[in-house]
């Protein structure tokens, strides 16, 4: 595998070997020393065009974990606000030669096109409201951890689905898992055509106690201002997931960061059920086995973490 | 003007009721004669063109094109813009006035015909802004524009928003005269909109631009033309709705005519997703989907849709060379339109060739233009193509300056050899025998 650009790119065997190599990493994590040597002397760029903290942390954390030399470009204060168009910036970037380029930005298809632009393997962190790939494998990871297996499960994905790239990257892992997926979330809010990605839509949660895992998504407030919904109160009135409305044996999901008491009310964020500080960790353990798996993935991974490493050319001079 | 015998092409116009193998002598840039295959000499001093194997149709009237003049010469320019018209198979483009500045003064209009007159390989009509800097605000001196010589009036690139403006220029026409030729959109229904709306959007998570949006503002223009008695043309339909809305509004006698554009009849949004969302795809009109361009070529075949025209809009490489949803709109259409039509559409058998031809010179004729006959006495707009040629779109390169063809890259069967634009020869593909 060359780049991770789209869930859809992925077999069910290429996210369970992700997954797979993730907890291992994962128990490196439990250790004192958290570093493998696995990518030395190698750079990861992490590219940034939209305000990120998990993503950008986590991103930057598994490569420093692996090892790797770490560049991050974010937007505010580089040549991307001079106005250097994104071609410019990714052949400018290039000449670094990096092993991968981490790419966010606000435009569907920028994974991609940097993908042609560049030698580098290119990790989508987000192009537009397009696709989150790392952000649905974490998810992945989290329920495999807390359920065993994903196969027959009811998954909901309930809030603002025509803003989200995690809802379109996660029902499209959620679906390769074996599970099945609504989406559910006011009429405006759901795109025109969204069953084309093989998940049921439903515009109430009456049915939501069919769920085995709730993942509600960030409402956002400038929705308001755009007359989506009319206010916060009448949303969260037909769409927070409270006490009430969520079973004790349902898992509860969210990307983050949450909105206390619009999408999630506050006895349900601090509940046993939900895996929201899970998912955090598991970005940093995920991301490093998507790095791995682009970078170092023609070998086996016990042989490559075990591999002499070279003496650095700066230590000898 | 130019003296030329086209011998032996299989001559189809059918206008002319022609259709059968021809000998064609052209003297002082008129058809002179047409006479059965062998039976015609040419004079001395006059070139032969071995039209043996070959079709020659009437040359192409485009009512729809880009050639950025003024101001975008970066993009196209007069002289590129017209040989990519010559080496499609035109005789005759119309202008749109959304340049920079925009056609909305006489000036201006009157200086870039001056222009293209110098510098045309083909003949280049302009229409003229409907509003002042397209802006949707003020009409343009629309009766001093058509004393310059605008054919008509159109904001293309915009819609007339306000109902009320586009009354003002439908009343107004009644003075001037003129096509209104309406670029149909509702922007509270498209804003932000790269695409068409449909399941292809939704798994890309791209703001769409549903086909509501066109349709509506042409059945809202349609009541107003029939309200005020005006003429008007609607410009780059794409969808079934459109269609729909066309045909009643024809059916209730409106005066409305509407055009199509190859990419709208061969292409769907489909190709975003097999093609990693290519930026010469984004186009306004947006590719819709398959059951839209059923539509369309059921109403270019039924006559709903009256004309092809190519929307043909240039852009700089570098322009078009950024994330889909950053991309300006438009992919050019001049070189390609005939041979992708012939074969997505005439090869397979969904339409004639004679139907092709006609509805890729009827837009003359919807504005005025004299429309290109193969008979004596008419001033000679010919293409001599041959059908059997294969291509590929793009190789080894455009007589446009820009590079943003939906087509690029594909193989197409059809190509034209010979263009002959208003009694001279405008582009002539190596290979012919002189």
């Amino acid at each position: 595998m060359r780049h991770l650009l789209s869930i859809d790119d992925l077999e069910r065997a290429d996210i369970e070997r992700i997954l797979d190599r993730a907890a291992s990493f994962a128990e490196v994590s439990g250790r004192e020393i958290k570093k493998v040597p696995a990518l030395r002397g190698r750079t990861v760029v992490n590219l940034f065009y939209e305000a990120s903290t998990r993503t950008s942390s986590s991103f930057e954390l598994a490569a420093k974990r692996l090892s790797a030399d770490v560049v991050n470009v974010k937007s505010a204060g580089s040549s991307v606000d001079k106005g250097e168009s994104l071609k410019d910036t990714v052949q400018t970037l290039s000449a670094y030669d990096p092993a991968a380029i981490v790419i966010r930005s606000p435009h569907v298809g920028a994974a991609e096109l940097v993908a042609r632009w560049t030698t580098a393997s290119v990790v989508n962190a987000g192009d537009g409201k397009h696709e989150h790939p790392t952000q649905a494998l974490l998810d992945v990871y989290t329920l495999r951890e807390r359920l065993g297996s994903l196969d027959g499960r009811e998954i909901w994905i309930v809030g603002d689905v025509l803003h989200s790239r995690v809802a379109r990257s996660n029902v499209l892992a959620f679906r390769r898992m074996g599970a099945s997926v609504t989406v559910c979330g006011p009429p405006t809010l759901i795109p025109r055509g969204i069953e084309a990605l093989g998940c049921d839509v439903a515009y109430t949660l009456d049915r939501l106690a069919e769920a085995d895992v709730v993942y509600a998504l960030r409402m956002q407030r400038e929705r308001m201002n755009e007359a989506f919904v009319p206010s916060l109160r009448e949303y969260a009135a037909i769409y927070q997931i409270d006490r009430a409305r969520l079973r004790p044996e349902q898992v509860l999901m969210h990307p983050g960061p949450v909105n206390r008491g619009v999408e999630l009310a506050a006895d349900v964020i601090d509940s046993p059920q939900a895996t929201i500080t899970a998912q955090v960790e598991a970005g940093v353990v995920v991301r490093m086995a998507v790095l791995y798996e682009l970078l170092a993935g023609g070998r086996a991974p016990d042989a490559a973490a075990a591999l002499p490493e070279p003496e650095p050319a700066e230590a000898a001079a | 003007m130019s003296d030329l015998l086209i011998a032996g092409a299989h001559v189809l116009d059918p206008r002319a009721g022609l259709d059968a193998p021809h000998d064609v002598l052209v003297r002082g840039g008129e058809v002179a004669e047409v006479g059965a295959p062998g039976s015609l000499r040419a004079p001395d001093g006059a070139e032969t063109v071995d039209g043996e194997g070959r079709h020659l149709l009437p040359a192409f009237v485009d009512p729809h094109v880009h050639l950025r003049v003024p101001g975008q010469e970066h993009k196209e320019d007069l002289a590129s813009g017209t040989a990519a018209a010559a080496a499609g198979g035109y005789c005759a483009v119309i202008a749109m006035p959304n340049t920079e500045p925009p056609i909305d003064e006489a000036s201006v209009l009157s200086s870039v015909r001056e222009a293209a007159r110098r510098e045309g390989r083909v003949r280049v009509e302009f229409l003229a802004a409907i509003t002042r800097g397209l802006a949707g605000r003020e009409l343009t001196e629309m009766a001093e524009l058509r004393g310059a010589g605008a054919l008509g009036f159109t904001d293309d690139g915009m819609p007339v928003v306000s109902a009320g403006m586009l009354r003002r220029a439908l009343q107004y026409q009644r003075l001037c005269g003129g096509v209104v030729a309406l670029h149909e959109e509702d922007p509270t229904l498209s804003a932000g909109g790269a695409m068409h709306e449909g399941e292809v959007s939704a798994l890309l998570g791209m703001a769409g631009i549903p086909a509501v949006s066109e349709s509506t503002m042409i059945a809202r223009d349609a009541a107003l033309a029939a309200y005020e008695g005006a003429r008007i043309h609607v410009q780059h339909l794409s969808a079934v709705e459109s269609v729909q809305a066309v045909a009643a509004a024809k059916d209730a006698g409106v005066r409305i005519t509407a055009e199509a554009s190859p990419h709208h009849l061969l292409l769907t949004d489909e190709v975003l997703r097999a093609e990693e969302l290519h930026t010469r795809f984004k186009m306004n009109p947006p590719l819709r989907a398959e059951r839209d361009r059923q539509a369309l070529i059921a109403a270019l075949r039924d006559g709903t849709i009256d004309c092809v025209a190519t929307d043909h809009a240039p852009h700089a490489s570098h322009e078009k060379e950024v994330p889909f949803e950053e991309a300006p709109m438009g992919t050019t259409g001049l070189e390609t339109a005939f041979a992708a039509l012939h074969t997505e559409l005439v090869e397979p058998g969904v339409l004639p060739l004679g139907l092709v031809v006609e509805r890729m010179t009827a837009g003359a004729a919807l504005f005025d233009l004299p429309t290109p006959r193969i008979a004596p006495g008419e001033t000679a707009c010919l293409v001599l193509v041959d059908l059997d040629a294969e291509w590929q779109a793009g190789e080894p390169g455009w007589e446009s300056k820009a590079e943003n063809s939906c087509f690029a890259g594909r193989t197409l069967r059809g190509r034209v050899l010979l263009t002959l634009a208003g009694g001279d020869i405008a582009f002539r593909r190596m290979e012919v025998a002189a």
